[in-house]
This record gives structure tokens, C-alpha cells and sequence, in this order.
């Protein structure tokens, strides 16, 4: 009955996408802090979020993702999210997440988006 | 204006286990569909329940390690409203204490946590908690 969380990456010309396929909870969390580290000692400075695959989320989940973003901020890098389904997005917003992680409908729009 | 007659009521214990939020979850998107709810307002409904669901299992302390909780559709006729009771019998505590996070003090301190109470607030449109030395209850509801 586990609801795992599968991790993928695209690295592509700086951005490395991270994408998510089901349920993030504090394993989940956990799982996508470490490639997000990962990815960081291999020199990305820019991250984004894809979460097209997860329709669930959890707060506990959710309080690792703000120590990526603090991460982030710390070595002025820039972490985003897309594809969020409407009710993660809601979620998100009644966080305040957006004020220091942008928030993208689609990936392209993002890719464009972090790259400035 | 909602009727609070109850038109059908689904009750579900579940032990303080991982991932049992997900079982809660999934039983009240069932009911929520069977009152034919949008399905945003569904997933939201979810959300609300997941978070509810580990505020429990994360602060409760309760000795019998369950969590009740009963979904009820509300209407005169037709399903009009959507109220679920999340129970444990906890040691309690006293909500107006609890600090409405945010997230300038999340991202620059050592506590992420602590968010559940004020996304439950966010996504369904009544919430009510009663809680003491008998445990917690909240109970939130919110219109097909």
C-alpha cells in the first residue's frame, strides 16, 4: 500500500528539472531534498520542481521543500515549481511559498522563467 | 442556505499509522464524488483531511493510537454540504496558543513545521476545533 515517490532529472544547459511521480511526504520530502543536493555539489544553481506527477502532497513533505528553497536562497540560486495540479498550487499560495519559489504553469514557460 | 440534515454518514477508524492519512483521504474523495462535488473542490477536500489525519498522528499522544472520523452530506433534499469530523482522544491542546505560521519566519528558522491547521483554514470553508483533556475534534465542511 506504499504510496512511493519516484525522482527523475533532466539536466539541460544549466536548469536541471527534477520530476516527481507520486506522494510527497516526508520520505518523499527527504528523497527529493537529496537529489536536490546532489545536484547543487555538481554546480546547478538553477532548479525546477516538475510535480505534473503528483496529485498528493502533505505538509510534512512540503516543510523540505522550504529547506531547498532556504538552501536556494543561501547560495543564490533558484528553485521553481510547475505543473502543480490546482489544489497544490492552492496549498502553496496559502503558504506563501511563491514569495520565494516561483510558481510556472508549464515547463517551458519555467525553464524561460529561472533563467532570467 | 444549507440544511444541516444528514442525508447519509460514512464512519471510518483508522490506526495512527503511516500512510493511513492516504486511506482517509481516499475515503472522503469517495464521498465528496458520490455528492457529485467538482473534482478540485474533491482534492481539495483530500488535502484537508490528509493534514488533519497527521496532526493527529503527529501531536496527539493518544494512548489508543486511532483516529475516528465520520463524513456526513448535508442537505435538505439534495447534497449540499460536506462535513467531516476528525477525532482523536489526545491529551489536547488549546488552538488559540497556536501561532499562525509564516513563511518568512519557516524559510529563516530551524522549524519548517507546523503548517496543517492554517492549510485545513485555507482549503475548506468552515472549520471549527474543539479540543481538551479528552482529545481533539475538528470539524470542517465545505459546500458541493
Amino acid at each position: 500500500m506504499t504510496e512511493s515517490l519516484n525522482v527523475t532529472v533532466d539536466r539541460r544547459d544549466g536548469v536541471a528539472v527534477i520530476y516527481t511521480e507520486g506522494y510527497i511526504n516526508n520520505q518523499g520530502g527527504e528523497e527529493i531534498a537529496r537529489v536536490a543536493y546532489k545536484l547543487l555539489d555538481e554546480g546547478y544553481k538553477l532548479l525546477l520542481l516538475n510535480l505534473a506527477g503528483t496529485k498528493i502532497v502533505n505538509s510534512i513533505g512540503i516543510s523540505i521543500l522550504i529547506e531547498i528553497i532556504e538552501k536556494m536562497i543561501e547560495i543564490e540560486g533558484k528553485l521553481g515549481f510547475c505543473c502543480l495540479t490546482p489544489t497544490i498550487d492552492k496549498t502553496f499560495h496559502i503558504m506563501g511559498l511563491a514569495q520565494y519559489a516561483p510558481i510556472f504553469e508549464n515547463e517551458g514557460l519555467a525553464v524561460a522563467g529561472l533563467r532570467g | 442556505m444549507s440544511s444541516d440534515a444528514v442525508l447519509r454518514e460514512v464512519t471510518l477508524a483508522l490506526p495512527m499509522a503511516p500512510e493511513m492519512e492516504i486511506e482517509a483521504s481516499k475515503t472522503a474523495g469517495a464521498v465528496a464524488a458520490s455528492m457529485r462535488m467538482s473534482p478540485d473542490r474533491i482534492d481539495e477536500v483530500r488535502q484537508a483531511v490528509i493534514e488533519a489525519f497527521i496532526n493527529a498522528l503527529e501531536h496527539s499522544r493518544a494512548e489508543d493510537r486511532e483516529v475516528f472520523l465520520t463524513f456526513e452530506i448535508l442537505g435538505e433534499k439534495d447534497p449540499e454540504k460536506l462535513r467531516i469530523t476528525v477525532r482523536d482522544h489526545g491529551v489536547g491542546f488549546t488552538p488559540t496558543e497556536v501561532r499562525e505560521p509564516r513563511i518568512e519566519d519557516k524559510i529563516s528558522g530551524t522549524n519548517r513545521r507546523g503548517w496543517g491547521l492554517k492549510i485545513i483554514r485555507g482549503l475548506m470553508d468552515e472549520v471549527e476545533i474543539r479540543s481538551g483533556v479528552g482529545g481533539t475534534i475538528v470539524v470542517m465542511s465545505k459546500l458541493r
